[in-house]
C-alpha cells in the first residue's frame, strides 16, 4: 500500500483592528452587551446603503504589501447571496473575482489572494426555551456583524499539520507586527479553514478535498488537519471515496462531522455590489501602505542573519516579534556580540519565562547585556550567570551588583590561584584521574566538580581543563 | 405670521403651483400653515387611493426664509420617514415605521418642504399601472375606471388631482415618466447619482433615482434644485455641477432635436393617438427654432430585455432582506427555513415573486454569463448608442408612454405586455441619463407624455426645453382636478 | 424555457413557496419573458465591457470615524420577536430538510 501525501490550503479570516466597521460606522468592541453597537446599515434596515471604510482598505494593501501580493489597480465588491439569521441583508457583501491582492508569498507557502469582506452577527443558541411552539430558538447579536475581515487565501502548498501550525504562526505574528488584527484565535479575530485532500506520495494530481472549520485555537488546527488526514487516509485504504463536503472538527471528542449535509447546493449567485463603486488604488493610498510597513518577520530574519545570529535564534527572534524586540534593545546597549546574546534570550531567557512577554518581566534588555558581557570577559562563569538570571527574574537588579553581593565572580589570579585547587582536586580523585589519562575524558567531570564546589563555581571550566591536561601531561 | 388677505389668492389655494406657493409666502399673502392645512384636508379627502398616510397634525410653520417656504411635499411610500410608515407598497412591510429618514427627503424639509403626506405605489416600485400595490390599486383622476401608471401612481395622482402641490417618486424603468405622463403633470428622472438614494426603499440599485413629480416645469426645477448634492452615505452619489436654475426660455433656437426610429417609428407599437400628438409637438418645436430630424439608437429596442434582467437580478438580492427577522411580517412555521419560506411567500405579492424568481434564475449557477453578464453588455452600447446620438443632437425625444391610461385591470393577466409600458423610458434608466416628461395633449380624452431626454447633467438644458415646449403647448391639466 | 423543476429549484433558491398552481403559471410566465429576454442572445457583444455603474466614480470611501449607535431599544423595535436583548429566530441547526 503506497504512502499519502496531504495537500494543504489554508482560508483564514482576519478580524481588522479598525475603529469602526467595514460599511457603517459603529463601534468595535468585543463584549459589549447584544445589539448595543447597531445602526440601520448594519441591521440592514430597508433603504440602507453601505460605505466602505479607508482605513480597511488601508489594512488590506498592508496585508498585501506583507505577502507579497500584486495590489490591484482597481478592485471591486461583490454580492454573495444566501439566507442565514446572522446575515442581514441576505447577502454578504464580499470581493470575488477582482479582489484588492492577488499572488504573493510568506515563507515557503505561496498566497493565492486577499480579498476584504464583512463578518456575520453572532448566533447564540438560545435552546429549547419553550417560548414559540416549544422548538428550538437562538438570538441574534448584530454587534459583530459588518467588522471588516481581510480573507487570506494560500495556495495548497501545505504538507502536514504541523507545517500548517508553523506557518499560521508566522501570519500571525506578520500580522500583529503590522498591526491590523488582534489575531486572537480564541476570541475570533483570527479564524483559520483548511482544504484538505491526499494523495500517493510521487503523483501529482490533486485529490478530491474537504473544507475542515472551526478550528480556533492552533492546537486544535493541527488536532484536526491531522485528524482529517487520518479519515481520509482510512478511507482511502478501505477502498472507498473522499465526499467533498464542508467539516467540522470538534475538539473535545476529536470528531469529525459533516457540516452542512441538511443543505441544498451552494448557488451564491455572485453579482457586482450597486451600492458601492470600485476601489481604485491611487499613488497616495500605496504610499501611505508603504510608509505604515514596519520591518516584516522575514525580513528581519535576514537582518539578525547579517549580525550574526544563528539560522535558529533569527527565526526564533523574528517570528517572536516581543523577543525580537526585546534582543535588539539589549544589543543596542552595546559591548555584547550578537550571537551570545542572542543565545541567552532564546535558551536561557526564554526558558525562564516561557510564553511571557520578557519585556514585561524584571529582566531589563540592558540587565541581560550586562550579564552577557560579564560572561564574555570571562568575570562570571556560565553556570554563575546562570544564577545570576535566576535573580534578576526573580526580582530584578543589576547583575555587577549581584555578582558582588553574593561573590559570584570569577577567581582572580589566574593559573597562581587555579593550580593548587586542581592539584588537591586530582589527588581527592585518584580513579578519575586515573581514567583521564586512560583515555576518557569523560572522567573529568568530577574533576571539575571538585573544583566548582571548592571556588563555589567561580572557576572557569575551560581553564580547569587545561590546567588539568597539562599536569596529567596529555 | 398674518392670514392671507387673500390679494390675488383663488379661493382655492391648492389651485397655486409649488413655485406660486413659495412667491405667496414670501410676499406674505399665504401662511404656510393655512396652506399645509388646505393639502392636509385635500389628501385626507383623497378618493383615489393615492395616500397611504397623510399627516395627522399641522406642522409648525417652518422658519422663514427657507427657500420652500413650507409648501408641503407628497412623498412615496417607499422613502423611509422615521416614525412613519414606509412599507413600499408591501404587506411584508405593512405598518412598519423606519428610526430614521431618506437623505432627499431630509434635505427637503431642510429646505422647508414639510411631508404631507406617504403615497401609494407599486409593491417595491415594480409595476406600470399602480395595480401591484398590497393597500389596493390607485385611480387615475382623469378617469377613475383607469390606472394611473406606475409605479409612483400616487405620487402622479395626487399631484394631478391637487391633493399635493408635489411629490416625491422614483424612477427605475420609466417609475416617475410613465405615471406622469398618464396623469397629465410633469415627471423628472434626473442623471443616476445625482440625488441619494439613502432611505429610499431599494427595487434596482443600479437604476433607482428619485426625481419630482410636479404641476409645471418650473416646480420640477425649484423641487430638484433641493434634491440634487452629493451625500456621504450613498457611495453613488455625486455632486451636481453648478445649480439647478428655474428655467424661462421661450425659444428652441438653434436646438437639435434628434428622433428616435428604434423608439418613435410607426412599427414600434405606439398607439397611433399617442404618436399624434407627439408629432404634433415636434411641429411646435419647429415653430420654436429647433430642427428635428431622425436619429437611431440602435440597441434602444434590446433595452426592455436587459432591464428585465437587470432590475429583477438587483431586486432579488435587495429583497433578500424581508426575512422576517429584524422587522416587518413573519409567519412562524416551525423551523428557520419554514419561517423564511412562509414569510415571504405571504409577505410579497404575485408581481414581486415573479421579479424574485426571475432575478433569481438569472444569476443563478450556469445562466449568469447569457443574462446577468451580457445585459450589463448591452447597457454599455445602449449608453454608447446615447452618447453617440448627443455628439450630433442636443437631445433625444420621444413619446413617454406607448399608450394613454388603461383600464384598470386590462394587462394584469399578461406580465409581458405590462412590462411593454417601460419601452420608451428604460433605455434612458440604463444610460443613467437625465429624461422628462411633460404633458402633451389628449388623446382619447387622456393625457400623453412628450419626453426629452439629454446627456448626464445637462438637467438645466432638459429643463429649459421642456419649459418652452410646455409654453408652446399649453397643456390644460384641469380635467385631472375634477373631483367629483 | 423554464420547467417546473427549474421553478422549485429557483423558489428554493428565494426562499419562497409556490403552490402546483402557482408552479405552473410561474413557469408559463417566466418562460415567456424569457423568451423575449433571449434575443440579446443574438447580439455580437465580443469585447464589449459590462457596465456596473453608469457614472464614472471609484473609492468613495469613509473615514474610520465612530458615528453613534442606535439605542438597543430602538434596533429591536420592529422585530417580531425578541429575547434577551436580541432577535429571536428558530435554530438554524433544528432545521428540517427544507425540500
Ligand atoms: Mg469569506
Ligand atoms: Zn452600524
Amino acid at each position: 500500500m503506497s504512502e499519502f501525501e496531504p495537500v494543504i490550503g489554508l482560508e483564514i479570516h482576519v478580524q481588522l483592528s479598525t475603529r469602526t466597521k467595514m460599511f457603517c460606522g459603529c463601534a468595535l468592541a468585543f463584549g459589549e452587551p447584544p445589539n448595543t453597537l447597531t445602526c440601520p446599515t448594519c441591521l440592514g434596515l430597508p433603504g440602507t446603503l453601505p460605505r466602505a471604510n479607508a482605513q480597511a482598505i488601508h489594512f488590506g494593501l498592508m496585508i498585501g504589501l506583507a505577502l507579497g501580493s500584486d495590489l490591484a489597480p482597481r478592485s471591486i465588491f461583490h454580492r454573495k447571496n444566501y439566507f442565514y439569521p446572522d446575515l442581514p441583508k441576505g447577502y454578504q457583501i464580499s470581493q470575488y473575482d477582482e479582489p484588492l491582492c492577488r499572488g504573493g508569498q510568506l515563507s515557503e507557502v505561496r498566497i493565492h489572494r486577499v480579498h476584504l469582506e464583512e463578518d456575520a452577527a453572532k448566533l447564540i443558541h438560545a435552546g429549547a426555551s419553550g417560548r414559540i411552539h416549544g422548538s428550538d430558538h437562538s438570538i441574534v447579536d448584530f454587534n459583530r456583524g459588518g467588522t471588516p475581515l481581510a480573507e487570506i487565501v494560500t495556495e495548497p502548498d501545505v504538507r502536514s499539520a504541523a507545517q500548517a501550525r508553523e506557518w499560521l504562526t508566522l501570519l500571525r505574528t506578520t500580522l500583529r507586527r503590522l498591526g491590523v488584527s488582534d489575531v486572537n484565535m480564541e476570541e475570533g479575530s483570527l479564524r483559520c479553514d483548511a482544504n484538505i485532500s491526499i494523495r500517493p506520495v510521487g503523483t501529482h494530481e490533486l485529490g478530491t478535498k474537504t473544507e475542515l472549520k472551526n478550528m480556533n485555537s492552533f492546537r486544535y488546527l493541527e488536532r484536526g488537519v491531522n485528524a482529517e488526514i487520518a479519515r481520509q487516509e482510512a478511507i482511502l485504504r478501505a477502498g472507498g471515496q473522499v465526499v467533498q463536503e464542508t467539516l467540522h472538527f470538534d475538539p473535545q471528542t476529536e470528531q469529525i462531522t459533516s457540516l452542512r449535509s441538511k443543505e441544498e447546493a451552494h448557488d451564491y449567485r455572485y453579482f457586482p455590489e450597486p451600492d458601492l463603486v470600485p476601489v481604485a488604488t491611487s499613488d497616495a493610498m500605496l504610499e501611505a501602505a508603504r510608509a505604515a510597513m514596519p520591518e516584516l518577520p522575514a525580513a528581519r530574519e535576514e537582518r539578525l542573519r547579517a549580525l550574526g545570529v544563528s539560522a535558529a535564534s533569527a527565526r526564533q527572534l523574528a517570528w517572536r516579534t516581543e523577543l525580537g524586540d526585546y534582543f535588539e534593545v539589549a544589543l543596542a546597549v552595546g559591548g555584547v556580540e550578537a550571537q551570545p546574546l542572542a543565545n541567552w534570550v532564546c535558551n536561557e531567557l526564554v526558558a525562564r519565562v516561557g510564553e511571557d512577554d520578557p519585556n514585561a518581566s524584571d529582566v531589563t534588555p540592558a540587565a541581560l547585556a550586562e550579564l552577557v558581557a560579564l560572561v564574555g570577559s570571562k568575570a562570571v562563569t556560565v553556570g554563575n550567570a546562570k544564577l545570576v538570571l535566576d535573580r534578576l527574574v526573580a526580582g530584578g537588579g543589576d547583575p555587577a551588583q549581584i555578582v558582588e553581593a553574593e561573590g559570584l565572580g570569577a577567581m582572580a589570579g589566574g593559573d597562581d590561584a587555579l593550580e593548587p585547587i586542581v592539584a588537591a582536586a586530582l589527588a581527592a580523585n585518584a580513579d578519575a584521574a586515573e581514567k583521564i589519562r586512560g583515555g576518557n575524558m569523560k572522567a573529568i567531570g568530577a574533576i571539575i566538580g571538585h573544583v566548582m564546589r571548592e571556588t563555589k563555581g567561580r572557576a572557569d571550566g575551560a581553564e580547569v581543563t587545561r590546567i588539568v591536561r597539562q599536569k596529567l601531561g596529555l | 405670521m398674518t392670514p392671507a388677505d387673500g390679494r390675488n389668492m383663488p379661493s382655492d389655494v391648492t389651485l397655486l403651483t409649488a413655485a406660486a406657493a413659495v412667491g405667496a409666502i414670501e410676499r406674505g399673502e399665504l401662511s404656510a400653515a393655512e396652506l399645509f392645512e388646505a393639502y392636509r384636508g385635500a389628501a385626507a379627502g383623497d378618493e383615489l387611493n393615492a395616500y397611504l398616510w397623510v399627516a395627522e397634525d399641522a406642522h409648525d410653520p417652518p422658519p422663514p426664509g427657507l427657500p420652500l417656504a413650507g409648501v408641503p411635499l407628497a412623498v412615496k411610500d417607499l422613502f423611509c420617514t422615521e416614525g412613519v410608515p414606509s412599507q413600499a407598497g408591501s404587506k411584508i412591510l405593512e405598518g412598519y415605521r423606519p428610526p430614521y429618514t431618506a437623505s432627499v427627503v431630509a434635505r427637503l424639509a431642510a429646505a422647508g418642504a414639510p411631508l404631507l403626506g406617504k403615497t401609494n405605489q407599486d409593491e417595491f416600485a415594480m409595476g406600470s399601472s399602480n395595480e401591484n400595490s398590497a393597500f389596493g390599486p390607485v385611480l387615475n383622476p382623469w378617469d377613475r375606471t383607469r390606472v394611473p401608471g406606475g409605479s409612483s401612481g400616487g405620487s402622479a395622482a395626487a399631484v394631478a388631482a391637487g391633493s399635493a402641490p408635489w411629490a416625491l417618486g422614483t424612477d427605475t424603468g420609466g417609475s416617475i415618466r410613465q405615471p406622469a405622463a398618464l396623469c397629465g403633470i410633469v415627471g423628472l428622472k434626473p442623471t443616476y447619482g445625482t440625488v441619494s438614494r439613502y432611505g429610499m426603499i431599494a427595487f434596482a440599485s443600479s437604476l433607482d433615482q428619485a426625481g419630482p413629480l410636479t404641476r409645471d416645469v418650473t416646480d420640477a426645477a425649484l423641487l430638484l434644485r433641493h434634491m440634487v448634492g452629493q451625500d456621504d452615505r450613498d457611495a453613488t452619489s455625486i455632486g451636481f455641477p453648478g445649480a439647478i436654475a428655474l428655467p424661462s426660455s421661450d425659444s428652441l433656437k438653434g436646438i437639435r432635436l434628434g428622433v428616435p426610429e428604434e423608439l418613435s417609428g410607426s412599427g414600434v407599437g405606439i398607439d397611433a393617438g399617442v404618436l399624434d400628438a407627439f408629432h404634433a409637438t415636434l411641429k411646435l418645436a419647429e415653430s420654436l427654432g429647433a430642427t428635428i430630424e431622425t436619429c437611431h439608437l440602435p440597441h434602444a429596442p434590446h433595452a426592455l430585455s436587459a432591464y428585465y434582467v437587470l432590475a429583477p437580478a438587483e431586486a432579488s438580492s435587495n429583497l433578500a432582506r424581508y426575512d422576517g427577522v429584524r422587522y416587518g411580517k413573519r409567519v412562524e412555521n416551525g423551523g428557520l427555513v419554514g419561517m423564511y419560506t412562509k414569510t415571504r411567500s405571504q409577505g410579497f405579492g404575485a408581481e414581486v415573486k415573479r421579479r424574485i424568481m426571475l432575478g433569481t434564475y438569472s444569476l443563478s449557477s450556469g445562466y449568469y454569463d447569457a443574462y446577468y453578464g451580457r445585459a450589463q453588455r448591452v447597457r454599455t452600447k445602449i449608453a454608447e448608442d446615447f452618447h453617440s446620438a448627443f455628439a450630433a443632437f442636443d437631445f433625444v425625444v420621444t413619446p413617454t408612454s406607448p399608450s394613454v391610461a388603461f383600464e384598470l385591470g386590462a394587462k394584469t393577466a399578461d406580465p409581458l405586455s405590462m412590462y411593454l409600458n417601460d419601452y420608451c423610458t428604460v433605455p434612458m434608466s440604463l444610460a443613467g441619463i437625465p429624461a422628462i416628461s411633460i404633458p402633451n395633449g389628449l388623446s382619447e380624452g387622456l393625457p400623453t407624455g412628450f419626453q426629452l431626454c439629454g446627456p448626464a447633467f445637462s438637467e438645466n438644458r432638459v429643463l429649459e426645453a421642456a419649459f418652452a415646449l410646455e409654453q408652446a403647448i399649453g397643456f390644460d391639466g384641469s380635467g385631472g382636478r375634477s373631483r367629483s | 424555457m423554464i420547467d417546473r423543476e427549474q421553478v422549485l429549484h429557483v423558489a428554493r433558491l428565494a426562499r419562497l413557496e409556490l403552490t402546483e398552481a402557482e408552479v405552473a403559471k410561474m413557469s408559463e410566465e417566466l418562460s415567456a419573458v424569457l423568451g423575449h429576454i433571449e434575443k440579446i442572445g443574438e447580439l455580437d457583444l465580443d469585447g464589449v465591457p459590462p457596465t456596473t455603474h453608469v457614472v464614472e466614480v471609484s473609492n468613495a470611501l469613509r473615514p474610520d470615524e465612530v458615528q453613534p449607535s442606535l439605542p438597543r431599544e430602538i434596533a429591536l423595535a420592529s422585530a417580531p420577536a425578541i429575547a434577551d436583548g436580541g432577535f429571536l429566530v428558530p435554530s438554524p441547526q433544528a432545521d428540517a430538510d427544507p425540500s
